[in-house]
């Protein structure tokens, strides 16, 4: 007990050894069971399948499928994109919950802000985990390479994985805030997105006095943008800058409600509790 | 301004481990800590020592920074906890039998694991030398959920002392153990706490424990601090031979010097209690 122990505490190494910690330990969780990896992949999987054949069957009686191949498994990729990265987000988060591991992570020198950056981490490894092999496995089945798309996707990407980290946030300081009864809003919370974003039709479909909510959505910019490139050929990169605009918006939002959540659960003394 | 600097240095250093004043925590109506005062020593052994409801986890938890005060002032090493709770975390730490380590990883990766979050330069090195001490080896590739009780209080243990602390707050150390791995739990600690100098306080209800751990008690009542002193004031208040009789004098309203010191009477005065309700 008596070897001399050397702390880093302060400053950006300490830092990043803290956000390094909580993604290993995820990471560990991941890759030491073997269900768990076939689960990420598992939901991709059959979407892909579903749409992709649904898709083969319209491009063979609608002339929009025919011209536009890949338009809804495109979609369907892309939407995972965003379910993927806020299960991903929520999910390790939810891990600490299950194994009442919570308070000693938050009485340990790890921030919020630390936390939060290493749940963003761990949510991109659960996707690349959970989608390349499904994306490859597109290409394979339906002739459908998403990485055709180029620097596109990455805009794509980065602006779903945004909006996916924005609505983990706020669920995750839903469940510090009420504890576990509110754990279901983890997995339903994303899906109000669903038909507000446009993700399989465009945004002129929605009634006149839906379209500026579903505007004021970053993800709606995304399909719309997924849209103009496979049917138009065009990238829309304002399309892009409004959605990251509206990410940037709305995620310093959900970082300040995740702030007052977790004050709000110190001051009713429910941290010591959770997970029961 | 380097004036200024080590000035605050040497008064970080002078400050002492735990210092509360007036702290109340408030639910709604009820107040589960009532306006209480106490600083700890460094290198102290302390015990709160008190009922269910006594007002002991949440004063333990408001010095982890986990429950925020209604009211009241708790500094830790001279820093606010409430403000700068970051500033100090990194040289105290916990152990509960109530909150546990991640199942699924082996006892090695939630060490690793905690020994980065307080920021150990070495942390392989740190939990081989851990492991060695607390006997864990043979347990450090087995996932956590699989070990006994007792085997999980241990890697509780080396978890808590993986960062050094020179704080160690404990909530019922022993809690459900049996009688051998508490003695031996209660030694480790009494080792750590002699060769690092560190201050303990312990919440505990169990009398053993307190008798054999604390040199101070600090008896909570109802959310406020009925008694302070040492285990042999305590005993010489009450006029009783061991601290159990004075937790149920206490318990029972009794007051000080009432007693005649043997459980015999006090099983007496019990059944009386229980006649006289009846």
């Amino acid at each position: 007990m008596l070897h001399e122990v050397a702390l880093d505490v302060s400053g950006p190494r300490a830092s990043a050894r803290r956000i390094w910690a909580m993604v290993a330990r995820y990471g560990y969780l991941i890759m030491g069971s073997f269900p768990r990896i076939i689960e990420l992949m598992y939901w991709p999987l059959v979407q892909m399948l579903l749409w992709g054949f649904l898709q083969t069957h319209l491009a063979r009686s609608t002339s929009l499928y025919e011209q536009a191949a890949g338009l809804l498994i495109g979609s369907v990729l892309l939407w995972d994109i965003l379910l993927r990265s806020q299960f991903g987000f929520s999910l390790s988060f939810l891990e600490e919950m299950w194994s009442r591991n919570l308070s000693n992570i938050l009485m340990s020198p790890l921030r919020p802000s630390e936390y939060i950056a290493s749940l963003m981490t761990i949510s991109i490894l659960r996707l690349c985990i959970g989608l390349l092999p499904v994306i490859l496995l597109a290409n394979l089945f339906f002739g459908f390479n998403l990485f055709s798309l180029g620097l596109a996707l990455a805009a794509f990407f980065a602006n779903l994985v945004f909006a996916g980290w924005t609505i983990g946030l706020i669920a995750n300081g839903v469940v510090i805030r009420y504890g576990m009864g509110a754990e279901s809003f983890t997995w339903v919370a994303v899906f109000f997105l669903l038909p507000l974003c446009c993700v399989y039709y465009p945004l002129a479909t929605l009634p006149a006095w839906l379209q500026p909510i579903s505007e004021a959505l970053p993800p709606t910019h995304v399909f719309e943008g997924m849209r103009a490139l496979v049917i138009e050929k065009v990238f829309r990169l304002d399309l892009m800058l409004i959605a990251f605009g509206l990410n940037l918006l709305y995620f310093s939002a959900a970082y300040l409600l995740f702030h007052y959540f977790l004050w709000q659960a110190r001051k009713q003394g429910t941290l010591m509790q959770i997970g029961e | 301004m380097l004036d200024t600097m080590a000035t605050q240095k040497l008064t970080e250093q002078a400050a002492p481990p735990i210092n509360v004043k007036n702290l109340v925590k408030a639910y709604g109506e009820v107040k589960a800590v009532n306006d209480i005062s106490f600083t700890i020593a460094k290198g102290s052994r302390t015990a709160l020592l008190g009922g269910n409801g006594a007002g002991k986890t949440s004063t333990i938890s408001m010095l982890l920074g986990l429950v925020l005060p209604t009211s009241g002032d708790i500094q830790l090493f001279g820093e606010d906890i409430t403000k700068h709770r970051h500033r100090v975390l990194h040289r105290m730490n916990f152990i509960s039998p109530y909150v546990n380590l991640p199942m699924r990883l082996t006892l090695r990766q939630n060490l690793e694991t905690f020994a980065n979050l307080y920021g150990v330069r070495n942390p392989a090195a740190r939990v081989r030398d851990i492991a060695g001490e607390l006997r864990l080896e043979e347990l450090l590739d087995r996932p956590a959920g699989t070990m006994s009780a007792g085997q999980k209080t241990r890697a509780a243990l080396a978890k808590s002392l993986v960062n050094a602390p020179e704080l160690l707050l404990l909530d019922e150390p022993t809690a459900s153990l049996d009688p051998d791995t508490a003695d031996w739990i209660r030694t480790k600690l009494s080792e750590y706490q002699a060769a690092r100098g560190a201050t303990l306080l312990i919440a505990s209800h169990n009398m053993v424990e307190v008798e054999r751990m604390a040199e101070r008690v600090i008896m909570l009542e109802q959310g406020q601090i009925v008694e302070d002193g040492t285990p042999a004031e305590l005993l010489g208040r009450y006029d009783r031979e061991t601290l159990e009789d004075v937790f149920l004098d206490i318990a029972r309203g009794r007051r000080r010097g009432s007693g005649t010191g043997t459980g015999e009477q006090r099983n007496d005065e019990a059944l009386e209690r229980v006649g006289n309700a009846s």
